[in-house]
């Protein structure tokens, strides 16, 4: 199986490779054909392992491949741990990885940085499994930093575009700052433990049971609470977490595959997948849980609220995604991890076909985003139509397509949360539920529905988009509906994910709320009992109501609440004091550093003093090399008098 | 007296190259001068047989034997190795320069073979006598490499000063020797190592000192590394190459052999000694390396810099700080070979590339060597995942192990200055407009060869492991 393992992560590296090493040497239609062969032999495999692992129930796998070094004890490894936890993250990695090739084929077709692009995003699928299939924090870390790399590479893809050098840098620096937490957190594990090893740090988690340690200030912190606060910090910057979201909808600014693949279905998913890894640890803190509920709820309520004002429609669909990982991440901190990544899982498919699909139509309106534009394309593009309105019917948490599932039992697992701060987290992500449906059928209908807004010269080109872009649709569309109804009970409420993810039994909301579980047909007809079924419905209504009957109304409403209306268009300020506080901050530091730290203290006293004085020694000790026989046996005369004076006198 | 028979069996290796080297002194007296590549031919012949007579001759026990003159042990085997692998590469460097200055002949392999064996002789003496007659053997042999482009001014010079200031420390060795002798009453390793405790101190102290200077000359230590730039930039760079690489590795032997097997007792003392030389060498090399403008030249200090990195691991005193010195010595010898080998691939007929401006812009006239060149110069920086990386750190552990942190962080001190002008050959390839565009003219065993060995620099460095277990091994078992 290690092969299995091994054939997995390196196909995609050997496409990215051939793609981007050879490019030169090879055309178009080679680069696309090696990398997606390579990703599709991974995507296969990625299948069988997991018809290994999950349906025959094989054991899980935990080995090391290579040794880098040892030092101190510590090891460095490269291994790979596959339980069921790692085999699902693979296939729905691979998979929408592959879709988005295949589609990238024809969205990218004009494209002069085709290859380079096709080696990108097989380089991430690289990163991305190693980074899930890992068996320690190291590769862990190199998997995160990777894939933090290619994404920032590709989100400044078009490297000629202002606003995409501004939106990948802005994407870097808020994930260094993440990561630096991330960083912190995994130091402070290896100096507890002594080990990077999953496994051994997991079955020693007890230790950390009552530690506590002395930060500045003297005031005294449990261990456990430390280490998962700077561990979630990292995922808050990766998963795009309330305050450090605000590059997620920059990173906009990338191709829409790469939207698709990177900033909706698997990397921002990087995060929830490490907090469900970590479980064993954020257990031992109902602090760290409360924290990552409590920043979850904001950041799903909040960002969700932010996507009603926007009118490009790929950041609609961003802020969904924002407000979408909110949902995962409160599950995360209601001990729910099972419906966390069952959320996950559910959103990767929906989410990338959602961003596939807005690609098609910004293909069809020729790179015109602003869906005030657009309307009435559903008679131009039905296959486009369709799927999307699946996607969003999805999203919105329609009984008994995906997303309902994964969803609801979010909702219901916060509900039975007893730890502090959960009723206001219940409370936000029910009323999300009634603005999530807003937003999306907002979407659906500017685009597909209502006036055809666009001008005569779009409108004569509009036409449904070819094979290679409706084809990865369908694919990602068939999930989106059927995925939840199938996975719920074992992923949700049963004991899909084994040994990979732990949970205290006082913790444990889904094993109650699995007493009341009886299939997904029953779990469908009871929610139309419930609050989230009605919200939802609401929302749509409303959005029926305000964008295709009364769309006079919008705008009267923007008129007559322009404050909030505005403080909403500035996302509620988070880049502007940022911007301020911390750009502008950083530059005053870094001017007075740079004056005087810089320029005078080391470029004046350290660098070219020391420049000096190294420039004057070599000077001497030059002009002592005279090149005259003598000198030289002198000095080394005077050096064995030297030696003998301090050695033996 | 009894006498009794030596097991010439395990010197096979010596005699084997010993009766080459005297079948190629004969064969090449009739060889007509375009005939000349057979010797060389024979010559790596002769590297690669005794490499198997060496891998399969050895019965994996440390055994003595010519009256405890001669010791076949794992460190032997190990340092041996890598003697062959450096001249065999020397060697293959050195044919298309020699034949391009018209002095491809026989004399370069003959001396060269010559000098191997007197490696050999100190690899594997185990009593002072071997390890000043296989001394003098190489000393000898090098002497007349450097004087071998007679018409040369500078090449005549840079020989009469390695002479007469290599008869000056080969005094001073011996008379330390003798010093030993006289205080222990045995030329033999283990004997001394036995009688030191109970020998009179400051005879004992006396002679430590004057053995370390000879040791030092011969490293090139500073105070005593003056001839050392004269010698490199002097000589034809094929036989700088020869006296840069392989020789590190038997100097390496020298310092295991007296200060290891023979004088471990004293190690208080020489410790001392050590530190000074050690210190002195790094700043030393690595400063006056800055100002240099001849690429031979810098390498040559670079190499003063690298021998007090090699003295640290050996000052601890410990098996496994004598092992990352080991490591040290075959690590920088790699990288040496490419660095010399680099400035032979860029030589042509009538132009000597030992500028340091002859490397502006190399990536624009030939990006794969170029890229071998950034190896080799990021390896000796000790940059990661490079080899040189895993020596420095590997010396530097055990300096911090045995509790001298002060030293190790004079060390790192050292070696961030002596990043400066590896980082500027870099600088001149890949950000200067070359000085001309003319291809690059060599055989393809040279190319093949140099990238081979940058390669291995690599990837060695990414998998240090057997080549540092092998290293361990070699000092568990003495």
């Amino acid at each position: 199986m290690q092969t299995i393992y091994l054939l997995i992560v390196l196909a995609p590296l050997l496409g990215a490779v051939l793609a981007g090493v050879f490019g030169r040497q090879l055309d178009r239609t080679a680069a696309h054909w090696v990398t997606s062969l390579g990703v599709g032999i991974s995507c296969l495999l990625s299948l069988y392992v997991f018809k290994h692992i999950v349906i025959d129930g094989a054991a899980s796998f935990n080995g090391t491949v290579y040794t880098w070094m040892i030092s101190d004890g510590v090891h460095f490894e490269i291994g790979f741990l596959i339980d069921k936890l790692s085999a699902m993250m693979m296939v729905v990695v691979s998979f929408v990885s592959l879709m988005v090739h295949i589609y990238t084929i024809g969205y990218m077709r004009d494209d002069p940085g085709y290859k380079r692009f096709f080696s990108y995003i097989s380089l991430f699928t690289f990163a991305m499994l190693m980074l899930v299939m890992s068996n320690n924090f190291m590769q862990l870390f190199f998997g995160w930093e990777a894939v933090g790399l290619i994404s920032y590479l590709l989100i400044g893809f078009w490297y000629k575009k202002e606003t995409a050098i501004y939106a990948n840098l802005k994407a870097f620096l808020v994930n260094r700052v993440g990561d630096f937490g991330f960083l912190l957190g995994i130091a402070a594990v290896l100096m507890y433990f002594g080990t990077l090893d999953y496994a051994q740090v997991f079955s020693n988690a007890s230790i950390l049971n009552d530690q506590t340690i002395d930060i500045i200030g003297g005031q005294s912190w449990s261990v456990a609470t430390l280490i998962c606060i700077l561990l979630f910090i990292g995922a808050m910057g990766k998963s795009a977490q309330v305050p450090l979201h605000v590059w997620l909808p920059d990173s906009m600014e990338g191709p829409t595959p790469i939207s698709a693949l990177i900033h909706a279905a698997t990397m921002v998913t990087a995060g929830i997948f490490m907090v469900a890894r970590m479980s064993p640890l954020f257990e031992l803190s109902e602090t760290a849980l409360t924290f990552v509920m409590v920043i979850g709820a904001t950041t799903a309520l909040f960002m969700g609220l932010l996507g009603l004002v926007q009118n490009d429609i790929k950041r609609v669909i961003a802020y969904s995604t924002l407000s979408q990982l909110g949902y995962m991440t409160v599950a995360l901190g209601a001990s729910a991890y099972a419906a966390g990544i069952f959320h996950l899982m559910t959103h990767a498919f929906f989410k990338a076909l959602l961003f596939l699909a807005a690609g098609s139509v910004i293909i069809a309106m020729h790179h015109e985003q602003d869906m005030r534009k657009m309307g009435g394309l559903r008679k131009y593009m039905p296959i486009t139509w369709f799927t999307s309105l699946m996607g969003s019917l999805a999203l919105i948490g329609t009984p008994g397509f995906s997303g309902f599932f994964s969803k609801d039992s979010i909702i219901e697992a916060v509900g039975q949360s007893s730890l502090p701060g959960s009723t206001y987290a219940y409370v936000a992500v029910v009323l999300s539920v009634f603005v999530t449906a807003l937003y999306t059928f907002r979407m659906y209908f500017l685009v597909f529905h209502g006036k055809e807004r666009m001008d005569e010269h779009t409108r004569a080109h509009l036409r449904e988009s070819p094979l290679v872009v409706t084809l990865p649709l369908i694919g990602l569309a068939i999930p989106s509906v059927v995925i939840g109804y199938f996975f719920v009970g074992s992923m949700a409420f049963g004991h899909f994910f084994g040994d990979a993810i732990f949970v205290l039994p006082q913790h444990d909301v889904l094993a109650k709320l699995s007493h009341e579980y009886h299939g997904p047909g029953a779990m469908m007809l009871h929610s139309i009992l419930t609050l989230p079924f009605w919200l939802a419905l609401s929302g749509v209504v409303t959005a029926w109501y305000l964008y295709i009957k009364r769309t006079d109304i919008p705008e009267t409403l923007c008129r007559r609440w322009s404050f909030v209306y505005h403080i909403m268009l500035d996302k509620f300020g988070f880049d502007r004091f940022n911007e301020i506080f911390f750009a502008g901050g950083g530059r005053v530091l870094g001017k007075i550093l740079w004056k005087v730290g810089d320029v005078f203290l080391i470029d004046m006293l350290v660098v070219n003093g020391s420049a000096y004085t190294m420039g004057w020694f070599s000077g001497m000790m030059r002009r002592i090399q005279t090149g005259y026989l003598y000198t030289y046996a002198f000095a080394m005369i005077i050096g064995l008098m030297a030696l003998l004076a301090i050695f033996v006198l | 007296m009894n006498f009794e028979m030596p097991n010439f069996l395990l010197a096979l290796p010596e005699i084997f190259v010993l009766g080459m080297a005297c079948l190629l002194l004969l064969i090449d007296l009739f060889l007509k001068d375009q005939d000349r590549h057979l010797t060389y031919l024979f010559s790596l012949f002769t590297l690669v047989l005794v490499a198997v007579l060496t891998v399969y001759g050895y019965s994996g026990e440390r055994q003595i034997s010519f009256n405890g003159a001669y010791v076949a042990d794992g460190m032997s085997q190990v340092l041996k190795l890598g003697v062959y692998f450096a001249v065999f590469v020397v060697f293959v460097y050195a044919k298309d320069y020699l034949r391009d200055r018209g002095i491809f002949k026989g004399e370069f392999y003959l001396l060269g073979l010559f000098g191997m064996l007197g490696m050999m002789i100190m690899i594997s003496a185990h009593s002072l006598l071997t390890l000043y007659l296989g001394l003098e053997l190489l000393s000898l042999s090098m002497y007349a490499m450097v004087a071998m482009q007679r018409d040369s001014a500078r090449a005549s010079e840079a020989a009469m000063k390695y002479f007469v200031l290599g008869a000056i420390a080969s005094g001073m060795l011996l008379y330390g020797m003798s010093m030993i002798y006289g205080a222990t009453g045995t030329l033999d390793l283990s004997g001394i190592a036995s009688q030191a405790a109970t020998a009179d101190k400051t005879l004992m102290a006396f002679g430590l000192v004057f053995l370390l200077v000879g040791v030092a000359f011969k490293l090139g230590a500073v105070p005593f590394h003056m001839w050392l730039p004269d010698v490199y930039e002097g000589a034809p760079t094929a036989v700088t190459l020869y006296i840069g690489s392989a020789p590190k590795i038997a100097a390496f032997a020298l310092l295991a052999r007296l200060l290891g097997d023979g004088l471990i007792n004293l190690h208080d003392q020489w410790q001392g000694i050590l530190i000074i030389l050690a210190v002195l060498s790094m700043a030393v090399g690595n400063i006056v390396a800055i100002a240099q403008t001849n690429l031979k030249r810098m390498l040559a200090y670079s190499t003063i810099s690298h021998a007090g990195f090699l003295l640290l691991g050996i000052l601890t005193g410990t098996r496994s700080g004598f092992s990352s010195s080991m490591f040290y010595a075959l690590s920088y010898v790699l990288m040496a070979l490419g660095g010399f080998g680099m400035i032979m691939l860029i030589s042509r007929k009538g132009f000597e590339g030992d500028k340091l401006d002859d490397f502006k812009g190399l990536n624009k006239r030939s990006p794969w060597y170029a890229f071998m060149m950034l190896i080799l110069m990021f390896s000796m920086a000790g940059v990661p995942p490079f080899l040189g990386f895993w020596a420095k750190l590997s010396v530097l552990e055990e300096v911090v192990a045995s509790g001298m942190i002060w030293l190790a962080v004079v060390g790192v001190v050292f070696s961030i200055i002596g990043v400066f002008y590896y980082l500027r050959i870099i600088k001149l390839m890949y950000f200067d407009e070359p000085a001309s565009e003319e291809e690059l003219e060599c055989s393809a065993d040279m190319r093949l060869m140099i990238s081979a060995n940058a390669l291995m620099v690599l990837g060695i460095g990414l998998f240090p492991g057997a080549l540092m277990a092998a290293c361990a091994a070699a000092f568990s078992t003495t």
